[in-house]
């Protein structure tokens, strides 16, 4: 049985709120990522590199991978305590998949730094 | 009908024996109401049919899961083709591999949906739409708007 009602943040209310919040962020960059292929069709490494270069892309991108952080962990953690009755099982599955989320917040961290 | 009245007896006999320890009027005064208020106990969802917004709810989830396992593919394609011209190349050739590509698809189509169904939730954070008739509507709309997301994205992609 789950008795705390929230994961990351300090309480329920704290959770429902930094879910909207991540939430938001990465709508943000979703949209804007979609424009940007939209406008730029069939683009080469160099557009690329000149868009990930700009210091606002890379702090957006690692706000977007801030916000997954968040988002992932709440949202993991609301589909696995309904479903996975399993204490250790349950735990087992958040601790995975937590580890993947900070993999995925150093991956973007390290890439952007050496650009 | 005889299930609900057993269930209600449960009920009743739970409450008393709990409360009884404290005060026998409570007691009583329980007994009556739980009575009055006999519902039928059905939590088993494979004998209930979905309305569109449980549906629209359990796709949320899906959908959700979903990104979080490929969204590591598409960090992993970021990572290479920004690491060299030929990193960027190799990463292109990975992305035109039909399984690769239909997994990017499987990411957009997913976040296409996720993406509605969260600004209803917003939207109903808000106090907008949380009627039944109106939450019935919205729910079809985002399933409705995900379908067609899925298809422009597919069309975009090959």
């Amino acid at each position: 049985m789950v008795k705390i009602a929230s994961t990351f943040g300090r309480s329920g209310t704290h959770d429902f709120v930094l879910l909207r919040a991540a939430a938001v962020v990465m709508a943000a960059y979703t949209i804007f990522l979609v424009v940007w292929f939209l406008c730029n069709p069939g683009f080469g490494y160099n557009e690329w590199i000149t868009l990930y270069s700009h210091l606002s892309m890379k702090i957006f991108t690692l706000l977007t991978l801030t916000g997954l952080l968040i988002h992932g962990w709440i949202g993991i953690w609301q589909v696995l305590t309904d479903y996975v009755k399993k204490s250790l099982l349950r735990g087992v599955i958040q601790y995975i998949v937590v580890l993947a989320l900070l993999v995925y917040w150093f991956t973007g961290l390290f890439v952007l730094w050496g650009i | 009908m005889n299930q609900i009245k057993t269930q209600g007896v449960i009920v009743i006999v739970y409450l008393a024996r709990y409360t009884c320890e404290h005060k026998f009027q409570q007691c009583f005064q329980i007994r009556q109401t739980v009575v009055k208020k006999q519902r039928p106990v059905n939590l088993d969802l494979s004998t209930m049919s979905l309305p569109p917004a449980a549906i629209s709810s359990i796709l949320h989830r899906v959908s959700g899961v979903i990104m979080l396992v490929l969204v590591g593919l598409l960090v992993w394609l970021l990572a290479k083709s920004l690491s060299s011209p030929q990193g960027f190349a190799e990463a292109q050739a990975i992305f035109q591999h039909p399984v690769v590509k239909f997994l990017v698809w499987g990411f957009l189509a997913a976040l296409g949906y996720h993406l509605l169904a969260g600004i209803r939730h917003i939207f109903m954070d808000l106090g907008f739409g949380e009627e039944k008739e109106s939450g019935r509507t919205t729910a079809i709309a985002a399933i409705v708007g995900g379908v067609i997301l899925a298809v422009l994205a597919g069309v975009w992609l090959w």
